[in-house]
């Protein structure tokens, strides 16, 4: 699988946010998305994720599954986690487990990837910041999407968090994922590529 | 599970839990009907035959209450992105969220509207037919609906642009609704006529609703 930009162009209320982006990613390779607020690291993983269309410029998956499209194969963690206050921790996995499939490592063993296992019946608006975030974290692992766009993944984690996140994607990468990822810091992928956004702007 | 049978069911449950509002269009509905009689005075007769068209207008503004959360509320918390990004194809997950709200919020208008009848001194065949005239229109109303609760997603403008944009649109639902609805009373035309149309742009919204929504979710910025 070999996910590629060519020349991207992004337009957001009229303003050119980048242009000239080239990208191109192969299996087990991590792409960490660079740059000072506002430069585009968002705009660039909803592109991906097929959340925004590009002004120009074009984005290709080779080797995916021909039936689906790239945002169908793409787990997009953004800034916000989506769940549901008056769900249970469980119930909110459940759903999107169900609604975006395919299925991955499971219900509980992802919830205990995350550190939630014993949150598991608690509704969702008693969680934390972090805890929330942990639990989009077991979005990822229950289920099996190739993609992971993740948008600034540690906003919120704890430095154990931050620890199980970086094992979550050593272990996706291994298995042959693709990662891209918008930082600010180190988010513990070593050998990762790097794309720097707006500094020709 | 299916994909789409856990969108339905997490609305439903959504819905019926606290805090869900499900129980908001029929209070607002018995809110309407119940202050009639104060405003127009205690003329059975009167409220007698207007009582289609009051419950009708108290059923109409009572579902369009409520569209404007049919989206907001995934949008606001980012679940939109992800419904767009799930395997079901997108015009039959938005038409599966629709069902749920018509579950949620319209069917008890239905339900409710015999009861409230009584309110108004409605004959029993006058309710019987309000009932049947609302479960075949009340789908056309929440499916006109998801294109103005699409559009005001999109396009960043919630509250007042929805009822705005559907009110027109369902004019047409209101005037076949309330006349079938005295056809089965008084004539003069029989009650199939009107009744037919009414279920025409029902089904015909089921179809131009959450395809002209999944296009309005499509092209936005």
């Amino acid at each position: 699988m070999r996910l590629s930009a060519q020349d991207l162009v992004c337009r957001r209320g009229g303003r050119e946010v980048f242009t000239g982006v080239d990208f191109s990613l192969a299996d087990g390779e991590a792409l960490i998305v660079t740059g000072r607020n506002g430069s585009g690291k968002s705009s660039l993983l909803r592109l991906i994720a097929g959340l925004l269309r590009p002004a120009a410029g074009r984005i290709v998956l080779e080797g995916g599954d021909p039936e689906l499209t790239l945002s169908e194969q793409a787990h997009y963690l953004g800034h916000q986690d989506p769940l549901k206050a008056a769900l249970t921790v469980r119930e909110n996995l459940q759903f999107w487990s169900d609604y975006l499939g395919p299925a991955g490592a499971g219900r509980e063993a992802a919830l205990a990837a995350a550190g939630l296992a014993n949150l598991a019946d608690v509704p969702a608006a008693y969680l934390s910041t972090g805890q929330r975030r942990r639990l989009s974290l077991a979005r990822l692992v229950s289920i099996g999407r190739p993609i992971w766009l993740l948008d600034e993944p540690t906003a919120a984690l704890d430095s154990a968090g931050q620890a199980r996140l970086a094992e979550l994607m050593r272990g996706h990468l291994a298995q042959g994922g693709l990662i891209i990822a918008a930082a600010h810091g180190a988010i513990g992928l070593s050998d990762a590529k790097q794309l720097s956004l707006g500094e020709a702007a | 599970m299916n994909a789409l049978s856990a969108l339905l069911l997490r609305d439903l449950r959504l819905a019926v839990r606290v805090g869900g509002g499900a129980g908001m269009g029929v209070l607002f509905f018995l809110l309407v009907v119940t202050l009639m009689p104060f405003a127009i005075g205690p003329e059975l007769a009167l409220l007698r035959r207007i009582a289609p068209a009051i419950l009708w207008l108290g059923a109409l503004l009572a579902s369009l209450l409520t569209l404007d959360r049919l989206f907001a509320a995934d949008q606001e918390d980012g679940s939109l992105d992800l419904i767009l990004m799930g395997r079901a194809p997108l015009e039959v997950a938005i038409a599966t969220k629709a069902f749920a709200h018509w579950l949620t919020s319209s069917l008890p208008l239905v339900i409710a509207a015999p009861l409230l009848g009584i309110l108004l001194d409605a004959e029993s065949r006058a309710m019987a037919a309000v009932a049947l005239t609302l479960l075949a229109g009340t789908p056309g109303l929440t499916f006109l609906g998801l294109i103005g609760a699409a559009l005001a997603v999109t396009l960043r403008r919630g509250g007042l642009l929805v009822p705005v944009l559907i009110l027109p649109l369902t004019i047409p639902v209101l005037i076949f609704g309330v006349t079938a609805s005295n056809a089965a009373l008084s004539g003069p035309v029989p009650f199939g006529t009107p009744f037919t149309i009414l279920c025409a742009l029902s089904l015909a919204s089921l179809v131009i609703g959450p395809v002209a929504a999944a296009a309005a979710f499509r092209h936005a910025e």
